[in-house]
């Protein structure tokens, strides 16, 4: 199907692209209907709200540059997307992305994790409770931290 | 809003299987203990805040993404 998306325009995107996320997400409960896209830059991806064109998130799995990033939500919220014990391997994991004028304070929310299941394309933005999660982790601070402890 | 007053150890009961205590006073902080079934989650309302002020940001960042050497 032929979308307007914010990063690209109008583009071609396929059903199995599609997210619900039945109660929006914080400040946007409104919407509920997004799309994945490849961002053009690895790790990013966008989600693109297909109510609203001009509305679209960037994303990163928090994994990338915080290797043991563990969202800690409550099992309430992984049987919310239809992930019980057991079934955590259809269970995706991402921060939204904050890229500010100056990009280099680029920073990622760990304390509202997405999560999305892959195999019925339900997607939930939770809350941590996990203390340690702030909503601006900056990426290249945390790149640099992650390498200098591991050389 | 339903305004009540509770001395320390006291606890007010929400609906069937909330109950929300008085556990201390100390200066200006007052510290609340919540019992509420698992699927009840309960948190400090700045925190809401955060989360939805960040999203906000979060789509106004700029569409054309910088470089991440990883």
């Amino acid at each position: 199907m032929l979308i307007q998306s914010r990063p690209y325009g109008t583009i071609e995107v396929e059903e199995r692209q599609q997210i619900t996320f039945p109660e929006g997400l914080f400040g946007f409960e409104y919407l509920t209907k997004f799309v994945l896209l490849d961002a053009s830059q690895k790790p990013f991806y966008w989600l693109q709200s297909l109510e609203e064109p001009e509305i679209a998130f960037i994303l990163i799995d928090p994994r990338t540059f915080m290797p043991f990033y563990t969202p800690d939500v409550f099992d309430a919220d992984l049987e919310a997307v239809g992930i019980n014990p057991g079934d955590e391997d259809a269970l995706i994991i991402f921060s939204i992305v904050t890229v500010p004028e100056q990009q280099d304070r680029m920073s990622a929310n760990l304390l509202g994790p997405i999560i999305i299941n892959r195999k019925n394309h339900l997607g939930r933005q939770c809350i941590s409770n996990n203390p340690r999660w702030k909503t601006r982790h900056y990426i290249l601070d945390e790149l640099k931290a992650s390498r200098g402890t591991s050389c | 809003m339903l305004i009540l007053t509770r001395k320390v150890n006291e606890t007010i009961i929400i609906g069937d299987n909330i109950r929300v205590s008085l556990i201390e006073i100390r200066g200006d902080q007052v510290r609340i203990g919540v019992e509420a079934p698992k699927n009840i989650k309960v948190y400090r309302e700045e925190v809401f805040s955060a989360i939805q002020e960040e999203n906000r940001a979060a789509a106004q960042s700029d569409v054309k993404l910088p470089p991440l050497e990883l």
